[in-house]
């Protein structure tokens, strides 16, 4: 069980962009956040990848309580949770070819000893073939890395997976097989889902249940 | 597309910026060792000869060829330049990295500690430093380094600020990577283009301030040419109407510097095409 009790959150000095919100994912569950831009969807799915710490509230992961963020959160905490971001432009070091992003998290977790096999293994779940994963960020499709990125969220077999807006910047076809591939994913393993979005439709066909967050605690601005 | 017969403004740059950096590389690698001549060969028959075929670059005061001499002294000012650059590079990016990568209390006392050397002028500072040594190239080497490693620090620092706030570095996180592990697998690859343009600059940098240096008598001994003993050493005879003697190895700081500055422009346009550079100092 993946737990949020009256979370807090907010970006330096400002106003707070989330006011005590709980939630709850448990196992094999697919949750859906929706909500108009800026009231705090993306931070929210930041906070359950344990990348951005509440000014307030509790968040425990299978009854462990979460004490520290980003680095500080422990090493097991971070891995049992897979999260995708939306550009997949910026959530790929512009270094790395996609069969390193993708082994990257094994690597640095002192498991690189599996880091061949799993990769070939991933590469084959989310559609890239052996050629595209020799190749750097900027050689292949916004939507050929997002395959990567997934992949590369799958690579420690998460428990619970967050998807920011995993498929808003990508076409019908692509989107089809990501979800597909999460889905094939969790009837595997009963991992948790939470899936942000801005788009009902994909949320509806996708998930158990849709929460949806009101609007902007602050004003957006530009 | 221009005519291929003409070359624009930034082709002719190019050219020159290549062209003159490494004839300065031949000659100061080649001259010394292939031709034999002896620098120091005094000739005082020959004394303060304006330029002519058989000198030049004329003669000094004691009758030495002084194009030999300026090839002299610029070895010994690239060396320092180069050795310096490199060395207040590796300083400032270590410095960078761990002030840009851990942040929070480390990073500001970094940042004071920096602020704090930096607000003593740099030659004064300069200064201070070879005047704990006996003269000699190494003083003026680690002078030039330890002034000049501050700007470094602040730009690794900035790119490594920019760089953490990525998604890729947030996924390196929530894959299960160390601090150490992001710094030096994400953050430092990230910096180092701009590190390595800072280099570049810096050479002319420490090339002017080995000859402030030694201009001022307090660096490089006067016996050894270096470029600003050159001027120094010049300088007397200025005021006799004797040109020569410090228009060459001015030249000399000029052109070289120009060139060298030149390249780190072409490579800055490269880093960032969008914002067209002209010649940076």
């Amino acid at each position: 069980m993946l737990e949020l009790r009256d979370i807090t959150a907010g970006y330096g000095p400002a106003a707070p962009v989330l006011e005590n919100v709980s939630l709850t994912i448990a196992p094999g569950e697919a949750v859906g956040l929706l909500g108009p831009s800026g009231c705090g969807k993306s931070t929210l799915a930041r906070i359950v990848a344990l990348l951005h710490p509440p000014r307030a509230g509790i968040v425990t992961v299978d009854g462990e309580r979460v004490r520290g963020w980003r680095h500080r959160a422990p090493r097991h905490l971070r891995t049992a949770i897979g999260i995708t971001f939306q550009q997949p432009r910026a959530a790929a070091d512009p270094r790395l070819r996609l069969a390193d992003t993708i082994a990257e998290p094994l690597r640095a977790c002192g498991l690189a000893a599996a880091a061949k096999d799993r990769t070939a293994e991933l590469a084959e779940a989310v559609g890239l073939t052996a050629e595209l994963l020799h190749r750097r960020p900027h050689e292949v499709s916004d939507g050929q890395l997002q395959r990567a990125c997934l992949a590369r969220a799958l690579v420690h077999e998460p428990r619970w997976l967050v998807c920011d807006e995993m498929t808003s910047m990508l076409d019908a076809s692509t989107t089809a097989a990501l979800v597909a591939t999460v889905e094939t994913y969790r009837d595997r393993t009963r991992a948790g889902l939470l899936a942000v979005s801005h788009d009902r439709d994909l949320l509806t066909r996708w998930c158990d249940r849709i929460i949806q967050l009101p609007p902007a605690l602050i004003a957006t601005s530009r | 597309m221009a005519d291929p017969t003409t070359l624009s403004t930034r082709a002719v740059r190019r050219y020159a910026a290549f062209g003159v950096t490494a004839a300065v590389l031949l000659t100061v690698l080649l001259v010394p060792p292939l031709t034999g001549l002896d620098q120091q060969l005094v000739d005082l028959s020959q004394k303060l000869r304006p330029p002519s075929w058989a000198h030049p670059f004329g003669t000094d005061d004691v009758g030495r060829d002084l194009l030999l001499r300026c090839v002299y002294g610029l070895r010994v000012s690239l060396l320092v330049g180069v050795v310096a650059a490199l060395a207040a590079t590796v300083l400032g990016t270590a410095f960078g990295a761990l002030a840009g990568a851990l942040g929070g209390w480390t990073d500001r006392l970094l940042m004071r500690l920096v602020d704090a050397f930096a607000s003593v002028p740099h030659l004064l500072l300069g200064i201070f430093i070879v005047a704990m040594f006996r003269p000699g190239v190494w003083p003026v080497v680690m002078s030039v380094a330890l002034t000049h490693w501050l700007s470094t620090v602040r730009i690794v620092r900035a790119e490594i600020l920019s760089l953490r706030s990525r998604p890729y570095v947030d996924a390196a996180i929530s894959g299960g990577a160390s601090r150490w592990r992001v710094t030096v697998r994400h953050l430092l690859p990230g910096a180092l283009p701009q590190a390595g343009l800072a280099a570049v600059l810096m050479v002319p940098h420490a090339i002017w301030h080995e000859s402030a240096l030694s201009f001022l008598g307090l660096g490089i001994p006067t016996h050894q040419a270096s470029l600003g003993t050159l001027i120094q050493t010049g300088r007397g005879s200025l005021l006799t109407g004797d040109w020569w003697p410090t228009l060459f190895p001015g030249l000399f700081i000029i052109v070289p510097t120009l060139a060298i500055a030149g390249l780190a422009g072409l490579w800055r346009e490269r880093l960032n095409p969008r914002r067209r550079s002209e010649l940076m100092l």
